[in-house]
């Protein structure tokens, strides 16, 4: 533990270094050209890959089929595993209120959910699911965005999220319990929720990823204010009849 | 029957004092939850008439026209090239502009089969109001959504949408920058493609 408590403090050290400040248009992206290629490299994989793959799991508004109930399924297995690490986040941000749900849930769904299979604690218990990561506790803490980034397989991040993605691997409490092999199914499992995550907003991924002239550009101005918008970060509204 | 008249004759006259308090602001809170619970309505309405996709569409372009300040949201999408842009090929880029928003919107209000919006709150910000809406989609946890209206244009009109953060004039201009880079700033060419994409 103590290990882990003097990672985090230098690897928040190092993140005052971050590079740059958002242009005018709240853009902060000096890594542009290596980005574009990760991008070209994503949405290749996307189309050749991911898509083919979880067309077939969509669950649409018609008659969602066997398999998008077993998606779901194993995507909520993997969200519950999750669950411990967001509740320490949430106290790290100092908020205990959603820290104790949190583990609430987690408990609640690992026994009469089927080790997190199903979502009783939402459906039930009034116990949503209250998302968080390090990388929102790390704006609590007042640190800096950072310069936009795009991570190969992982998509939109900002060198602040991107930290936070590695610290969250690393305090995870899950590693207490499980093994090395079950630690890494349960995450299998989290990436099994994101593809159903692609083939639910399949639309909303294709309009933007294939429909739209600049696709690099607006994949990295809607991941931002929307992520903006979870830390409570957004900028000023726009008034274009001042302008 | 004279009971009948002099209710009309009171209705006449309260009508004419609610307008009189009113003077100063031709839009208010309520108005502005008004003009979004309307069009959202309209909208719905063309959703759940079974017309096939190309008229909706078309339906929804008109809504848009109708509720939404087109003028200026097309000018905003255009950035500085609008000020160089002539009478004429801003209006011919407008009217594209229109029709894309009608389409590309039109494919995503598509997702809204089944679901229910409610008007939640409206409140000054800087010139205008921001109304907030709840969109209850099918499956989905509840999503915010926030109608920028103002009455800037002479006639209450909404001329942003705000989805979870994602804000709709924001998004515009980058995507119209970009078409308009792509074809080294030619006007033209820019609205020649807008006809056709969304």
């Amino acid at each position: 533990m103590k290990r882990k408590i003097i990672f985090t403090a230098i690897v928040v050290a190092g993140l005052s270094g971050c590079s740059g400040q958002p242009g005018a248009d709240g853009i902060n992206d000096p890594y542009e050209s290596a980005n574009r290629q990760v991008h070209a490299f994503n949405r290749g994989l996307d189309s050749n890959v991911v898509k083919p793959l979880t067309s077939g799991m969509s669950s649409g508004d018609d008659k969602p089929g066997i398999g998008s109930y077993a998606l779901q399924g194993i995507g909520n297995f993997g969200s519950n595993l999750a669950e411990p690490g967001k509740a320490v986040n949430h106290l790290l941000q100092g908020k205990p209120e959603p820290a104790v749900k949190t583990t609430f849930r987690f408990m609640v769904n690992s026994t009469l959910g089927l080790a997190g299979f199903l979502d009783p604690a939402a459906a039930d218990f009034a116990l949503p699911e209250q998302d968080t990561d390090f990388g929102q506790t790390l704006a609590v803490w007042g640190v800096p965005e950072g310069a936009y980034q795009e991570l190969p397989l992982l998509g939109p991040s900002t060198e602040r999220d991107t930290v936070g993605r590695v610290v969250d691997l690393v305090i995870d409490p899950m590693h207490a319990v499980l093994n090395l092999d079950e630690w890494l199914i349960g995450l299998g499992a989290r990436a099994v929720s994101k593809a159903g995550e692609r083939a639910r907003f399949g639309d909303s991924v294709d309009s933007i990823l294939y429909e739209s002239a600049d696709s690099y550009a607006q994949t990295r101005l809607i991941w931002l204010q929307h992520r903006r918008h979870e830390l409570g970060e957004e900028g000023d509204e726009i008034d274009p009849y001042a302008e | 029957m004279p009971n009948e008249t002099r209710r009309g004759f009171l209705g006449l006259i309260g009508a004419g004092l609610a307008f009189s308090v009113t003077p100063a602001y031709a839009l208010n809170e309520s108005q502005a939850g008004a003009l979004v619970q309307k069009s959202m309505d309209e909208v719905y309405g063309v959703i759940n008439s079974g017309q096939p996709p190309a008229q909706m569409y078309k339906s929804f372009e008109a809504i848009f026209a109708r509720y939404a300040d087109v003028d200026i949201i097309a000018r905003s999408a255009l950035g500085p090239a609008a000020r160089q842009a002539s009478p004429a090929e801003f209006a011919a880029y407008k009217q594209a502009f229109q029709g894309y928003i009608g389409r590309k919107y039109g494919k995503r209000f598509r997702e809204f089969i089944g679901s229910k919006i409610e008007v939640t709150g409206a409140r000054p910000v800087k010139s205008f109001y921001a109304v907030t809406t709840v969109a209850y989609l099918k499956g989905r946890s509840p999503m915010e959504m926030e109608w920028h209206v103002s009455d800037k244009s002479g006639k209450g009109r909404y001329f942003n949408i705000i989805i979870e953060g994602v804000n709709m004039l924001a998004s515009e201009r980058a995507e119209v920058s970009a078409m308009l880079s792509q074809r080294k700033g030619d006007m033209a060419a820019l609205t020649a493609d807008l006809q056709k994409a969304g």
